[in-house]
């Protein structure tokens, strides 16, 4: 458990916040955390069914009890059970947000929503090819109609498999077929899967553990994928640009209007109203300097990416930032909002407003977005928070100065041009560097915050002592903006963290050591990556041939339920801080961590050590090279004692030889 | 002072949190995540048993005149001093299974598995070092508490004088 700030929070925005709230006498959810312990046992095993009202059930652990619920059911079933329910929840999330930017990219090219035009051309006429939709002389709006119109069809589908399905390399597509597990129809798999786990369904832990994947790839090659893809289209595909990171971003005499959630429809809309005249006379009248647009968790990556709109915080920075008594509004549409909201609302100024018709919250105020006119509801939503700049009491105002900069917005498409230059886009240097040994591999570190760990240390951690093996960073959400707060997303973080070999790289081609891919449906991006990436040769024709690895050291959503099992399925081994909720079943966790290799070709790993874990991806990057008979690593890992410090490289050398 | 545990009825839920927290207590690790791989595996030393409409967790009373250190014919079965609770030296013990026998309460059991017997030592370690037994501490409803005899008579004292309070105005007292 959790008391002291340091234990709570690396990041001392969060430290110095925290002991305010606590002089204010706020509650934040490390409290409601230590006044949750003692947390259910049963729960935290995955051995609780209530998924009957014969039940609820649970299995005694230790083997005294009941070794099995009312209707038969043994643990490993339970636990397998309610994992595939948590994996289409997860699932159905990211999903349900795709479909809705599927809905705004319709809406737009049929002229019917406002303020959005279809910026993503280059990308929509791609995947028009892709998929085999030609208009000739088509305008954009037309090809984007149809377009959409087939992407809405992906939720839908009755028969066959997902079009994304087309581009997994054929081995992983084999192993999907083998297990039964091929994604056939987002809505399609997520009622399939749930289907499974309603009372007297499947009843054969493996088969659930395999619907745990099917559910999950839904989300990955299917909800996350359309997701991504058609946010470029439609509200642009990011390019990697400067901004900031961290509670410090919030400007004392600015009126602070923050976003918060992860659908970029409206957020998008909002930073078009923010330039608006009528906006800007609002402000100016309230006797304020101007507006400062900031955001939270995955809304805010999307808004970075696109516009370098700064960013305030991560999951946990959510309470954070209403303590620190400037901010006029927070706008929240879906996913990842504490309702404990309101309580700090109601003791500051701050107005929460709920926008989306899929969440509504007790005591916030809600006004519903309605595309068909975005722009007029956005600037009617900052104009209310404008005019809450009055009520702003200044002896609340506690600002903390931390902020860093950072670079976002790259995408697997941007890379080409970085890696290969502008004039022959291509991912040799990336694959020539992990084949010479410059590179160790490329790990994908993502998700959320989680009070159960101190906030930051696990994402930080576990980056720092990678990047010192030369492993080039790709990263998404909470954890990306961790690394956002905390300075290594700019290119300067390889001369203080990475190794020799990840530093050459960087310093040839301009790079941080640590790629920020957008929000946590942009998880999709490492999967089309790591395509890329086989694609391109030399390192493997299947994702469970390459050096590269998954992690999310500070999970808690579902959703990371759903990524993980779209990952390890796709062929990439991963690793969570937290277990996943299974240890009441050690046959699935066996499953879990070992078992499923033979299946789907990765398995998963549970270590709460960042640096223990690290090492676990360490020895599997290098196990993966050895197999594909890689030359041996160039460089020794940078000497512990010199990270953290902006060496040189001879330097360096030097401390190396002793 | 002698400590003994406190269930409160209706604050029960039957949730076996109790059970759980007591078997990790009593593991090698003291950790659930790692307690549930041990071999054997930890066992509990409180049951959550169920009444006509109440659950209720059961554990031994550590009684004052405790019919099992009478009846333990090696000895296995003490008490420190007059304030400690009732412990097992499992060396001693011979698995003769008087004392299941003799206890009046059905708390004392035999662990097949383990090839010895179970009962509740009130967490004594813990106590020692100033903290509740893991039952009570696991406890999400608060329907368990460790108190003296003393604490649990002044607390009724204290809800009957509530009671007397709200009668004054003419009813005996």
């Amino acid at each position: 458990m959790v008391s002291s700030k340091k234990e709570r929070s690396v990041d001392p925005a969060a430290q110095e916040i925290l002991g305010i709230a606590a002089q204010e006498s706020q509650q934040v959810a490390y409290d409601r955390y230590e006044a949750m312990q003692p947390q259910c046992g049963y729960g935290q095993l995955g051995i609780c069914c209530h998924n009957c009202n014969m039940g609820p059930c649970r299995v005694d652990p230790f083997g005294d009890g009941p070794q099995e619920g009312i209707c038969g059911a043994s643990a490993d079933v339970i636990v397998a059970r309610n994992l595939a329910r948590r994996s289409a929840v997860g699932s159905a999330a990211h999903s349900d947000h795709g479909r809705d930017i599927v809905h705004l990219l319709l809406s737009t090219a049929r002229g019917e929503s406002q303020g959005y035009s279809i910026k993503g051309v280059v990308k929509l006429r791609k995947l028009a090819r892709e998929w085999g939709i030609g208009i000739e002389d088509a305008t954009s709006a037309q090809l984007a109609e149809k377009v959409a119109e087939a992407a809405l069809a992906e939720f839908g589908k009755q028969e066959g498999e997902l079009r994304f399905v087309e581009r997994a390399p054929q081995k992983v597509r084999e192993r999907w077929e083998q297990m039964g597990v091929t994604p056939g129809g987002v809505d399609r798999d997520i009622v399939g899967v749930l289907h499974s786990t309603n009372m007297g369904g499947s009843n054969e832990a493996l088969h659930l553990l395999r619907n745990c994947v099917r559910a999950g790839l839904a989300d990955g090659w299917g909800g996350s994928m359309i997701a991504t893809e058609l946010s470029d289209i439609l509200l642009g595909e990011p390019q990697p640009l400067v901004s900031e990171a961290n509670l410090g971003v919030l400007k004392e005499d600015h009126v602070n209007i923050l976003v918060h959630g992860h659908e970029p429809g409206l957020s998008d809309a909002l930073v078009t109203a923010s330039q608006s005249p009528k906006v800007l006379a609002a402000c100016e009248k309230a006797g304020a300097k101007g507006l400062q647009l900031a955001g939270i968790c995955c809304t805010a990556n999307e808004i970075l990416m696109r516009h370098g709109v700064p960013i305030a915080g991560n999951f946990l920075h959510q309470e954070f930032a209403l303590v620190t008594g400037a901010v006029e509004m927070m706008v929240v549409d879906i996913q990842c909002i504490f309702p404990a909201l309101k309580d700090l609302a109601r003791h500051y100024h701050t107005k929460v407003v709920s926008t989306s018709p899929k969440a509504h919250f007790e005591g916030f105020q809600h006004i519903e977005f309605d595309e068909s006119r975005a722009l007029d509801s956005a600037e009617e939503i900052l104009l209310a928070g404008v005019e809450n700049f009055a009520n702003r009491d200044p002896e609340k105002v506690h600002i903390p100065s931390d902020k860093s900069p950072l670079v976002a917005g790259f995408t697997t498409e941007s890379i080409f041009d970085h890696l290969g230059g502008r004039y022959r886009p291509s991912y040799r240097p990336l694959n020539n560097g992990i084949m010479e040994g410059r590179l160790r591999g490329v790990v994908g570190v993502v998700g959320c915050n989680t009070v159960k760990q101190c906030q930051d240390e696990g994402h930080l951690e576990m980056v720092k002592e990678l990047l010192r093996h030369d492993v080039l960073i790709v990263q998404t959400g909470c954890s990306a903006i961790a690394c956002g707060k905390a300075g290594l997303l700019m290119p300067e973080a390889a001369d203080l963290y990475a190794g020799r070999g990840l530093k050459e790289i960087c310093d040839a081609v301009g790079l941080p050591p640590c790629l920020h891919l957008g929000s946590c449906v942009d998880n999709s991006r490492i999967l089309t990556a790591c395509i890329e990436i086989c694609r391109e040769g030399g390192l493997g024709e299947d994702f469970a041939d390459l050096p590269v690895a998954g992690a999310a050291p500070e999970w808690m959503s579902d959703k990371a339920i759903a990524i993980g099992f779209y990952v390890v399925g796709s062929g990439v081994f991963t690793v969570t801080g937290d277990p996943l909720p299974v240890l009441g079943s050690p046959m699935v966790k066996e499953y879990l961590t070992d078992g499923m290799e033979k299946d789907f070709g990765a398995k998963f790993a549970f270590e709460s050590d960042p640096v223990k874990a690290a090492h676990l991806i360490i020895d599997h990057l290098d196990s993966k090279r050895e197999a594909l008979h890689l030359d041996s690593m160039m460089y020794e890992p940078r000497p512990v004692e010199t990270v953290g410090q902006p060496l040189q490289l001879e330097a360096a050398e030097a401390v190396a030889a002793g | 002072m002698k400590h003994m545990l406190v269930v409160n009825v209706r604050k029960c839920l039957g949730c076996k949190s109790c059970e759980v927290a007591c078997a990790v207590e009593h593991s090698e690790s003291r950790d659930l995540f790692t307690a549930i791989q041990e071999k054997p595996a930890p066992r509990t030393r409180v049951r959550v048993g169920q009444g006509e409409g109440f659950a209720v967790p059961l554990q031994c009373r550590h009684c004052e005149d405790a019919p099992c250190i009478k009846i333990c014919p090696t000895a296995a079965l003490y008490r420190a001093d007059a304030d400690s609770p009732v412990v097992l030296n499992q060396d001693q013990c011979i698995g003769c299974n008087w004392c299941v026998l003799a206890c009046p309460f059905g708390v004392i059991s035999f662990d097949a598995q383990g090839r010895t017997l179970l009962k509740c030592d009130q967490c004594f370690e813990r106590v020692e070092r100033g903290e509740r037994p893991a039952c009570v501490e696991g406890c999400p409803s608060g329907a368990l508490a460790f108190k003296t005899a003393d604490e649990v008579v002044a607390g009724k004292q204290a809800a009957s004088l509530v009671q007397i309070e709200a009668g004054l105005g003419g009813e005996d007292a």
